[in-house]
Order: C-alpha cells, then structure tokens, then sequence
C-alpha cells in the first residue's frame, strides 16, 4: 500500500529536451573560452617573449604565425578572448546591478554573443 | 533573528571580489594596449621593445599577468569542482593547475626583465 502512494523518485530529467536559455548558452561558452585562454597559457607567454627576446626570435614568430594552421588557431583563441571579455563584462553590469529583468537578461546575452562574434570577424579579417 | 551556524570553507566573498578586481585589472590592461596599438601607424620589433622596455609597462604587465593566473585559478579551480567528481582526480588536476600557474609567474617575470 505504502509502496504505489511513494512519488516516483528519483526524477530523470530529459536533458537533450531541454533547451538552454540563452544567457545560459553564454554562460557556459563564459567557461569553454576561459579553459581555452587558460589551456593556451603556455603558448601565448611563448608568443610574448619570442616577440621580445631578440630580433631574430620575432622575425621567427611571425613566420610561424604566417602559416594558415596558426592563424585558424589564433583567430578561435581571439574569439574565446572576445566572449571572455564581452561575456565577462556583461557580468560585472549584472552586479552593478545594469541588467534588471529577464528581458534585459536576453538582449544583453544577444549583444554579448553577437559583438564577439563581430569582432572576432573583423580582427579575423584583418589577421588573414 | 534566526541563529544561523554558517558553515563552508569561509573563501567564497574573498574569492567573487579577487575574480572582479582582477578582471577589471585585465580588462584596463587591454583597453591601453589596444589603443596604443591602433594608435601606431607602423608596428616593428623596435616599436614593440620600446613599448616593453620602459618600467612602467613591465609593471603594468606583470600586474595583469599576474591578475590574469590568479582569475585563472578560480576560474579553473570552479569549473573543475563542478564537472571532476572523482576526489583523486581533482586534486591532481587542482596541484598540476597552482603548479603551472607559479612557473608561468616566474617565467612571466624573466621574460619581461630579461629581455
């Protein structure tokens, strides 16, 4: 008796039918670009000291840099940095309490999605 | 009143202001550097040691590096407290992240006054 009147738990949420809202899809691409920037570290501090060392170090760079496979990589590096940083000042708005309803939630989450990758098109541009 | 025992690690405000404060740090840097950079009409490897050989730059620099490992950290740090449930694992993740961010600090500091 006891038994069949117990909710059925736990609960499965259907996650592939749920969709993400969109300042959710800008959160999560907040934490894939950062682990991006974060996982690059080593070659960006790398890119800084060849272009610093020496002049023959940097003319060296930017041959490397001059090959299409680096610049493919560079330009999803500059896109995970512009998100980053859209994405991240949208969030210090939030606390500044800029951003009030869910209405201003989305049409921030929309400029923060669209300028990145805007910008990230025209910097491209200028980088191919 | 309710007498609320507050448990936890006790770092979770000195944390969100460290993310915040650092964040604006990198975010200043890359205005300044942005701007210096569109404002020069030709960019070579003397225009660009010129800019890094002057304190101020160097200073300015190792702070926002500095800043950017230490956002790093708790960036990195949540992200892998949320998705890494074996206890082993992240903390092998957790050491090797401090780790490599004390070498990029020491690395960051000789190649910006050894160059």
């Amino acid at each position: 008796m006891v038994a069949t009147m117990r909710k059925e738990r736990p609960k499965h949420l259907a996650l592939h039918q749920i969709n993400l809202p969109l300042p959710g899809i800008v959160s999560i691409l907040h934490r894939i670009s950062g682990l991006m920037l974060f996982l690059s570290l080593p070659m960006l501090l790398l890119m800084l000291q060849y272009s610093l060392a020496s002049i023959e170090t940097h003319t060296r760079l930017l041959e490397l840099l001059a090959h299409p496979l680096s610049k493919l990589a560079l330009t999803g590096l500059l896109w995970a940095f512009l998100h980053h940083f859209c994405a991240g000042i949208r969030y210090l708005a939030i606390d500044l309490h800029y951003v009030r309803s869910l209405e201003q939630a989305r049409t921030s989450s929309k400029v923060v999605l669209a300028v990145s990758l805007a910008l990230t098109v025209l910097l491209g541009a200028k980088l191919w | 009143m309710v007498n609320r025992v507050v448990v936890g690690a006790h770092y979770g405000l000195r944390d969100w202001l460290v993310q915040r404060v650092t964040a604006v740090v990198m975010a200043l840097y890359c205005v300044v550097l942005a701007g210096w950079l569109l404002s020069q009409p030709y960019l070579n490897y003397d225009v660009w040691t010129a800019l890094y050989s002057s304190q101020w730059m160097r200073i300015f620099t190792l702070l926002f590096l500095l800043s950017l490992f230490w956002h790093a950290w708790i960036g990195v740090r949540d992200v892998v407290m949320d998705y890494v449930k074996p206890a082993g694992v992240r903390l092998a993740i957790h050491v090797l992240v401090i780790l490599a961010l004390i070498v990029y600090s020491i690395w960051s500091v000789q190649i910006l006054w050894g160059m």
